[in-house]
């Protein structure tokens, strides 16, 4: 051990540190150094360059203990390197069935109080969001960067449909679902024909263009300020409030249970979990169908596909407007629990957090999406508390979780279908 | 701090009370085609690292469009640190600072780089994009904590205009400063095309765009190379920065994202991967803009900008001035 780290090599790794810490202070310089205030005069310049020195100090300190740390533990005494074991289906079959145990119960235990469903119910929002995704990124492999648009599309057709023509959510979920699904289309038949890259660009584009337009025609949608009093769901007509204004029957009164409003958090955790639950099967029985399997093809080679006679765009086309109706699901979905919605909650921050969700998880892997979801949802609003930095440490948490596995965190793209136990070769993923 | 009057008004994008009589007016024409060109000068500026980046590591650099809002912050701090020595010489202050925002921004591109990308040469194809929207939020929260989340105004310093041809009561004009935006564009588009043409570094960016495994072999630092790519890219962006600090007058921590998608678009319709395909497809981007707000209106300029690309990537996949790509088995 004291071998691993002698002299030189710390001499080695403070020169190190000390060059990082030279450019951490060339960019600490003119922003963090200087301060820009703007005041009735003009604008002015407030100096402190002591933060240059922590900014270095900081970076110097850090660098230094990683690498270290990184010494010593590429130096330790290592056991015969043994084969690494894949996660059989098996276990994962388990913990699947354990989470889904697990969130089944959540609300019965005892430390579920109106907060942790709350949060729970919005993690089940992205859940959901990245199961959609990862239809079209995942098992289709069409970089889509604006996938929020079909949620946004879904969120408005419920308020519109529910606002002006008064129908209940159930007839508008199916209703969203489709609306959305048909700017999939309508979206993705002139641009599906573009390479990955393109394709990234024209859906990036396109979901500005769709908040854009919610933005600025306002007599419909209400421009910036949005829709509220979106009617919240009921309980298969009965609705869940203190008491029906028409003499209807409520949801308590109906079970005889007094009146809590607690039961339409339980409700609507219940009710994206199911929805959620739904996407997942959704997406590991169709895996099997020959569309599925299609999808899983065109990803891996899209020449070979095509000269075995399926037809690229169809199938693109197919993933994209499936995965823009779930999207519109949980669309619509997230408007009856907020009851307001604004082209705020629309941007395209929500594509990268969905799009993180999926890469971060592992395309292609269900239950990686699960654990990405709690890692990049959960974990930031418990330190809500901690606002400014919110999104400083996410986008870091972001960078960071991808140098440290750029194949996410449990990766798993082999093909559903394979010949005969053949043991798949190692598949070089560069970007060829 | 500078000794310029506030009477000067920072040059509007579109001019408003332009009725439609001027509107039918070869004036006006000719007042939104300069207000085009300048806008497409910066956006040629942006997206000439979005396509240098592509072209040669094959990622969309998401990053850019915030190195570009970087480089419009140092140069504010730049001109307020010249106030306060006292360098109040108008061209001398903007020479001074182009360097500085120069210099510092590209610090920004070069660490981007080495930090967020290059572990992840060679890695699955979204990894660095993953990574790259995780910098752009860095950077952006970044600014936001550090210089606050108001809108920072600078008083107009360079004014006076020529006056073209007047009809009426409605002059064409071109401000100095725009005319300097577009002959600094002009002569930053010439060096650069005479650095990847006949430089060392230049054939080198080439030979690493080809193919990075045989230029490899044959003595180009590929490692060396993409830093630089990285550095040039950035140092462009700050230039736009610059100018848009000085065209506009206003900036905040969220101009990169819009700008940075423009810019890239910018990049995709000219064709990505060629150099005059991203200046073109600026020009074209910012002409759009200016003749959509000047005869539409200024709310749907985006989804027009939008539009266009996908019509042209309908009927050209790869661009206006784009190779196409031959895909192998």
């Amino acid at each position: 051990m004291e071998g691993a780290v002698s002299k030189t090599s710390i001499v080695a790794l403070l020169r190190d540190a000390g060059a990082a810490a030279l450019v951490a202070a060339l960019l600490a310089f003119p922003l963090l150094g200087f301060r820009l205030i703007d005041s009735a005069q003009g604008l002015s310049l407030d100096t402190r360059l002591i933060w240059i020195v922590y900014a270095a100090a900081i970076v110097f300190a850090g660098r230094f203990l990683f690498s270290l740390a990184r010494v010593l533990y590429e130096a330790r005494p290592r056991a015969v390197a043994r084969p690494k074991v894949a996660v059989p289906g098996r276990a994962r079959y388990i913990v699947g069935t354990a989470l889904i145990a697990v969130a089944l119960l959540l609300p019965w235990l005892p430390f579920a109080d109106r907060n942790i469903i709350d949060k729970a119910t919005l993690i089940l929002i992205y859940v959901m969001l990245g199961w959609g995704l990862n239809i079209v990124v995942g098992l289709a492999g069409l970089l889509d960067l604006g996938y929020v648009a079909f949620y946004a599309v879904g969120a408005y057709s419920y308020a519109l449909l529910s606002q002006h023509f008064g129908l209940s959510f159930w007839i508008c979920l199916p209703l969203a679902g489709l609306f959305a699904a048909s700017f999939g289309v309508a979206l993705g038949f002139p641009v599906l024909r573009l390479r990955g890259d393109y394709l990234a660009i024209v859906t990036l584009g396109f979901g500005e263009i769709v908040r854009e337009v919610l933005i600025n025609w306002g007599a419909v949608t209400g421009g910036p300020n949005g829709i509220s009093g979106i009617q919240r769901p009921s309980f298969f007509g009965l609705p869940m409030v203190p008491a029906s204004p028409d003499g209807a029957t409520t949801f308590a009164q109906f079970f005889h249970l007094a009146f809590s409003p607690n039961h339409r958090i339980i409700f609507l955790y219940y009710l994206i979990l199911a929805l959620a639950l739904a996407t997942n099967l959704f997406t590991l029985r169709i895996r099997r169908l020959p569309i599925g399997r299609a999808w899983e093809a065109l990803r891996e080679d899209e020449i070979a596909c095509r000269s075995l006679g399926l037809n690229p765009t169809m199938v693109k086309l197919s993933a994209f407007a499936i995965g823009a109706t779930f999207a519109g699901f949980a669309g619509s979905f997230f408007a009856t629990r907020q009851g307001f919605i604004s082209p705020e909650s629309f941007t395209f921050i929500e594509s990268a957090i969905i799009l993180a969700i999926v890469v971060l998880g592992g395309m292609g892997s269900q239950i990686g999406i699960v654990l990405a979801a709690f890692l990049l949802v959960g974990l930031p609003e418990w330190f809500r508390d901690l606002e400014q930095f919110r999104m400083l440490a996410f986008g870091a948490a972001m960078v960071l979780i991808m140098l440290w596995r750029p194949q996410g965190l449990l990766s798993h793209r082999e093909p559903t279908l394979r010949l005969g136990g053949v043991k798949p070769l190692p598949v070089k993923e560069a970007g060829a | 701090m500078f000794e310029t009057p506030l009477d000067g008004s920072v040059p509007a994008f579109a001019p408003g009370g332009a009725d439609g009589e001027q509107r039918g007016s070869m004036a006006y024409f000719l007042q939104q085609l300069i207000n085009g060109i300048t806008l497409g000068a910066t956006y040629g500026l942006i997206a000439i690292g979005y396509t240098m980046v592509y072209g040669i590591v094959g990622m969309i650099n998401f990053a850019h469009g915030d190195i570009y809002m970087i480089g419009a912050f140092v140069s504010l701090v730049g001109f307020l640190l010249l106030g306060a020595l006292g360098i109040t010489w108008v061209p001398l202050a903007c020479l001074l600072v182009l360097l500085f925002a120069v210099g510092f921004t590209a610090v920004y591109g070069w660490t981007v780089e080495r930090v967020a990308y290059r572990p992840l040469r060679g890695s699955q194809r979204l990894a660095p994009l993953i990574s790259a929207i995780g910098v752009s939020i860095v950077l952006q929260n970044f600014v936001q904590l550090a210089q606050g989340a108001r809108v920072k105004p600078l008083p107009p310093m360079i004014d006076g205009s020529f006056e073209l041809s007047s009809s009426g009561n409605f002059h064409v004009t071109i401000s100095y400063l725009q005319i300097g935006i577009i002959l600094l564009t002009v002569a930053l588009m010439a060096g650069f095309t005479y650095m990847i043409r006949f430089t060392g570094l230049g054939r080198a960016q080439r030979a690493a765009e080809q193919d990075k495994t045989m230029a490899a072999l044959i003595g180009v630092d590929v490692d060396r190379t993409i830093s630089i790519t990285f550095i040039i890219g950035a140092a462009l962006a700050a230039v736009a920065g610059l100018m848009v600090t000085l065209y506009y007058g206003v900036i905040d921590f969220y101009i990169g994202f819009i700008v940075g998608i423009k810019a890239f678009t910018a990049a995709v319709l000219g064709g990505i991967g060629s150099l005059p395909g991203a200046m073109l497809g600026g020009m074209l981007i910012g002409l759009i803009e200016a003749f959509w707000s000047g005869y539409f209106s200024i709310e749907y300029k985006n989804v027009a900008a939008f539009a266009i690309l996908v019509l042209v990537l309908i009927f050209r996949p790869t661009g206006l001035l784009g190779r196409p790509e031959i895909e192998k088995v």
